[in-house]
């Protein structure tokens, strides 16, 4: 299991995910800085996502939309904070019309990445999210981004045996 | 009573250490106002405010037992707000799951 702890604070409304790769910062950053790789893994199978814009410098945007099954595209943006390439990430995140324009009906939350060395090539990712409401969190989870319960986790430790250097 | 602004209601009424602090206290149910009172250095009107808050959420219910009425906590209110980062938990590990998919096999999917 590569997620090694789960800290959910219900008065916040916040949670901390916390993994460990068998990958240096250099290459976990890479799946936030390159828009190809995102796509790969920011929608589930069932909603994959398509980046359309990406520029991770602070006051930058990310603009991308999720393809669903019935074809419909929830579209989406990401307001960046702070970036400090490969430790730190802050960004909004929030929904856009189908012109691309900010959906302020609906709520943004706020999301703090932090990637660090610990020893042995490995590497430890949290990503915190904050929500403003809990109204925010059922919109964000009503917008097709729901996954059914983790069958994938039986496959994580098949993939860990594999230990590539970073492709760049 | 779970619908989204009930759990706002739900989140505003936990923002406060006492209120906290009282719904821990009536899970076993045994505590009138009074009672409960009697364990914070605040008047009795206050507790009996902050109670209040907490039944308008759905947190705490006051109910009879014989001749006293006792402040009981209310458990499924606390388990909608779980459930729901317990939802938002699964799209975070489903990406973790895909991340380290392309971290450990980055040739294998690509076209």
């Amino acid at each position: 299991m590569t997620v090694t702890a789960v800290r959910k604070n219900p008065e916040a409304l916040s949670m901390t995910i916390t993994a460990e790769f068998s990958a240096p910062p250099e290459r976990v950053w890479q799946l936030w800085e390159d828009p190809r790789q995102l796509e790969r893994w920011w929608g589930p199978p069932t909603y994959p996502a398509t980046v359309t814009s990406h520029d991770l410098r602070p006051g930058g945007r990310v603009e991308y939309h999720m393809t669903g099954p019935e074809g419909d595209q929830p579209r989406g943006y990401w307001e960046i904070v702070e970036a400090d390439a490969p430790r730190s990430l802050v960004f909004r995140d929030g929904f856009a019309n189908d012109d691309g324009t900010p959906n302020t009906d609906l709520p943004m939350f706020t999301a703090r990445v932090k990637i660090e060395e610990i020893g042995d090539g490995r590497t430890r990712m949290s990503i915190e999210s904050v929500f403003p409401s809990a109204q925010a969190m059922e919109q964000v989870l009503a917008m097709g981004m729901e996954e059914g319960i983790t069958s994938a986790v039986a496959q994580i430790d098949a993939i860990l045996v594999a230990d590539p250097v970073p492709a760049r | 009573m779970h619908t989204a602004a009930d759990i706002d209601r739900v989140i505003g009424a936990l923002a406060d250490a006492t209120r906290r602090d009282i719904v821990r206290r009536a899970i076993a149910g045994h505590e009138g106002v009074a009672e409960l009172a009697g364990h914070y250095p605040m008047s009795f009107a206050a507790v009996q405010k902050h109670v209040a808050v907490l039944e308008r959420a759905h947190l705490v219910t006051k109910q009879q037992i014989g001749r006293r009425k006792v402040v009981r906590t209310h458990v499924e209110g606390l388990r909608a707000v779980r459930r729901l980062l317990d939802q938002y938990e699964d799209l975070w590990r489903g990406r973790i799951d895909r991340m380290t998919e392309l971290v450990t096999h980055p040739k294998e999917k690509d076209a």
